[in-house]
């Protein structure tokens, strides 16, 4: 797989379950479905590692659609920076019932 | 309304069997994503923001109380309790879960429904007026040919892998309901001036999306034997030429453009001419079956006016305008069609909850034949009320929450789910939409503006019919932040017009106000009787553009 | 590779070459210009024809007579326009063996059948993932189409009809 285009740091990964579908952030120990869990990597080396895990996850039919993505702060719950990650990491801004920002109360 | 045979049920359960199959398939690794992406796509499922979502086939818009209370069943156990009618006339879950989804295609099939080809690269789901079998201006119903195309077009061996997808509208009406001319192709059911005869015109090229296209006339004049042969035809000619190095320039609107209509015509016309019409022809009694299912149901003979209706308009003013804004003229005396807005001010265009999807069951099948329908404004009909129960259905509508008496006027808005729920949208469509709707909520206010349509795209495939709404608007990303673009003058029936930009891109803040100076314009310059786009028209662009302006540079 | 046929997997007797003049075996499977381009010879060689889907029917109706066998190339699994290739070419009479090949996935094997093809040959890792259980179950799924005249199966349509006409 082409390396993709790193973002910023601080940043963690988000990929969409395979088997569910549900957006899942990445940890040490695999997958969560908590944001406030994602593992955030602050250098280089640590984000290309993420993004190897996630490519691989990927071919192993675990995952689809595995980004790194930027993120505001390494405080509190992880923020993507940019408004599209932001939406699919809490979920629908008009629904604030549904969604990890419901589920984990964000 | 259609009803399943032995054959439509095996068909459709098999099809349910074989994509269990494609999912255990790709869960082990036999398939890779780019292989399962399509079949999942054909199967109506696509993975969003959050979710993936399951867009069911509802085909022309028709649906009965059984299938509207399963379909509040399954939002209530395999989804969130709601679903999102389209501007396809499809309904979709925005919850759904890969391993749950062949379940769900085992319940749908129970009552007669499916995802086929909602999705992906093949012929969609059609669609046609939904005022069919009870327009008063109807020359005949298009539902036995919507009906005849969507079993021609369903698993079709050799058009299940175009190089895009491929839309298909049917209208058999004087008036088109159906933005005929946004379509890859659309049947218009016509009688031929000289003989008499009913055929159909058959026009080709339409779309919206980044290109948009108007339609054009591929054939004047179909006889009605001929029309599979016709399609089978014209969609060879596409499959073979289509592009398919670019998705982008995919849809058949490019080839049409790319060639010119008169050798897209010719094309078509010559492999017309080497197919075997014995065979490829629907067979009359086939045809006859299928319209069987289609006769009018046993009206009772009315009085043209309701005199408990009337008595019930001068008690009650939000009756009052429910009648004057939901009804529409029913062929039938003493009955009406009666459109139940999903545009709650403030609401979701399009959702609709579990709860209101039983009410609106129980309302089709005590007061309208069972029949309900679903328009492309994201509305639903019940296609024949009597007058004399319109009290009635308002009451238990307004318990529902589904009485808004908005239809075609301007907080009746058209949008997409948008980045709230949509992988591919570039800014979010909802909010916009509610805001609107909020600053023009005064029934008042929305009766003196009169008809108008605003329609809300998140991206630049148009789901949300920006291009043909008279106010369109478009979020897109400018400088990673949502910015909305307005178009004027777009129109989606006969007088079919493509709206034109007025300006740059707004922050979603300043979109009300921006509406609100454009509808001033109108307000103040409109002669007596002339609607908005009647006024756009004649007065030009200009005004317009000088009232947006002053929002545009006190952004700037 | 693999190469199938309704009733299952097959040995392959083509022998692929550029030309014409390259075969060794009297069985050979090379381009469609290849053969437009050489001279009608008489001789006791068996030929076959890669065709790009890109190519007009009329150029190939022509050479229909020589042809043993058209083996239609589908270069992406998405890439369809090989089914109506195979239609237009059983439509103009085409009474010799059609091949689909390349990177096809098993649910595409009725749909290649239906269309007039006889066999499918397919090609790298998909033919590795994809064993020949896979195509032969993938046959037995779907009973019958509405479509008339696509396959060996009476339709939906006929069906019903002949239904009909015994009530």
């Amino acid at each position: 797989m082409a390396a993709a285009k790193r973002p910023e740091l601080p940043a963690i990964l988000i990929a969409n379950d395979l088997r569910e579908g549900e957006v899942v952030f990445a940890t040490l120990e695999g997958w969560t479905r908590d944001p406030r869990r994602a593992l955030v990597v602050q250098d280089e080396r640590a984000a290309e590692a993420l993004q190897v895990f996630g490519a691989k996850e990927f071919l192993r039919a675990k995952v689809v659609d595995p980004q790194l993505v930027a993120i505001e702060s390494a405080e509190g719950a992880p923020r993507p920076r940019h408004y599209r990650e932001a939406l699919r990491a809490l979920g629908p801004s008009v629904r604030p019932d549904l969604g990890k920002q419901a589920d984990f109360q964000i | 309304m259609y009803l399943y045979d032995e054959f439509d049920e095996r068909l459709v359960r098999e099809r349910v069997a074989q994509f269990a199959s494609q999912v255990e398939r790709r869960l082990s690794g036999a398939l890779t994503e780019d292989e399962f992406r399509p079949l999942r796509l054909k199967n109506g499922l696509y993975l969003q923001l959050h979710s993936y979502m399951l867009r069911i086939a509802i085909p022309y818009g028709a649906l009965n109380a059984r299938q509207l209370r399963r379909l509040a069943h399954i939002a209530d156990v395999h989804d969130r309790g709601y679903g999102h009618f389209t501007t396809r006339t499809n309904l979709q879950f925005h919850w759904a879960k890969l391993k749950d989804v062949p379940s769900v295609l085992g319940l749908l099939a129970d009552v007669g429904m499916h995802c086929i080809q909602t999705s992906g690269n093949c012929i969609r789901n059609v669609t046609a007026d939904p005022f069919a079998g009870v327009a008063f201006d109807e020359i005949e119903d298009p539902r036995p040919v919507a009906e005849l195309i969507r079993q021609w077009s369903s698993l079709h061996p050799e058009f299940e892998w175009l190089a895009r997808k491929f839309k298909i509208a049917v209208s058999g009406a004087a008036q088109d309901r159906t933005v005929m001319k946004s379509h890859d192709l659309g049947v218009r059911i016509v009688r031929d001036a000289a003989s008499g005869a009913i055929g159909y015109r058959i026009l080709v090229g339409g779309g919206l999306g980044r290109s948009p296209m108007e339609a054009q006339v591929l054939r004047d004049f179909l006889p009605r034997e001929d029309l599979l042969a016709f399609l089978e035809a014209a969609l060879r000619v596409y499959n073979l030429a289509g592009r398919r190095d670019n998705k982008w320039k995919a849809r058949i609107k490019f080839l049409v453009l790319d060639i010119g209509v008169e050798v897209f015509r010719a094309r078509v016309e010559e492999e017309f001419a080497r197919i075997d019409k014995t065979k490829a022809n629907a067979n009359p009694a086939e045809e006859a079956r299928i319209a069987s299912f289609f006769a009018s149901p046993p009206y009772e003979s009315l009085p043209e006016i309701s005199r408990s209706l009337e008595q019930a308009v001068a008690r009650d003013e939000e009756l009052a305008r429910f009648v004057g804004n939901n009804l529409t003229r029913h062929k039938r005396k003493g009955y009406a069609a009666l459109t139940i807005s999903l545009k709650a001010i403030g609401g979701i265009a399009g959702d609709i909850s579990s709860g209101q999807m039983r009410a609106v069951a129980d309302l089709a099948e005590l007061y309208s034949f069972d029949e309900a329908r679903v328009t492309y404004a994201q509305n639903l009909v019940l296609p024949h009320v009597r007058l004399d129960d319109v009290p009635l259905i308002f009451a238990r509508l307004k318990e529902q929450g589904l009485a808004t008496a908005n239809v075609g006027l301007i907080t009746d808005i058209i949008s997409c789910p948008g980045l709230d729920y949509c992988a591919l949208a570039t800014a979010r469509s909802i909010p916009i939409a509610q805001a609107l709707s909020q600053k023009f909520a005064d029934p008042a206010r929305q009766k003196d503006i009169g008809e108008l349509s605003i329609k809300i795209s998140g991206c630049v495939n148009a789901c949300g019919h920006h291009h043909v709404g008279a106010i369109g608007i478009l979020g897109l990303e400018k400088k990673g932040a949502e910015s909305y673009q307005i178009t004027l003058g777009g129109e989606a029936g006969d007088d079919y017009a493509l709206g034109e930009l007025l300006g740059p891109g707004l922050p979603a803040e300043k979109v009300p106000e921006a509406v609100e100076r454009l509808v001033a314009v109108y307000l103040a310059r409109r002669e007596a009787g002339e609607n908005f786009i009647e006024t756009t028209r004649r007065l030009g662009l200009a005004p317009f553009k000088t009232a947006f302006k002053e929002i545009a540079d006190a952004v700037a | 590779m693999l190469l199938l046929d309704r009733h299952g997997p097959k040995e392959d007797v083509w022998e692929r070459a550029e030309t014409l003049c390259q075969a060794e075996t009297n069985f050979v499977l090379t381009p469609f210009g290849a053969i437009a381009e050489s001279p009608l010879v008489q001789t006791d060689l068996r030929l076959a024809a890669l065709l790009e889907p890109n190519r007009a029917l009329d150029e190939v109706t022509p050479f229909f007579d020589r042809l043993d066998m058209i083996v239609v190339h589908f270069p992406s699994a998405a890439d369809g326009r090989g089914f109506s290739t195979a239609r237009q070419l059983r439509q103009a009479g085409f009474k010799g063996i059609l091949r689909a090949f390349g990177p096809l996935i098993s649910d595409q094997f009725p749909q290649a059948l239906a269309c007039g093809f006889d066999e499918v040959e397919i090609i790298g890792a998909a033919a590795a993932r994809q064993p020949v259980e896979h195509w032969m179950e993938a046959l037995k799924r779907i009973s019958f189409l509405y479509q008339r005249d696509y396959g060996a199966q009476d339709s939906i349509p006929e069906q019903r009809l002949a239904r009909a006409a015994h009530v």
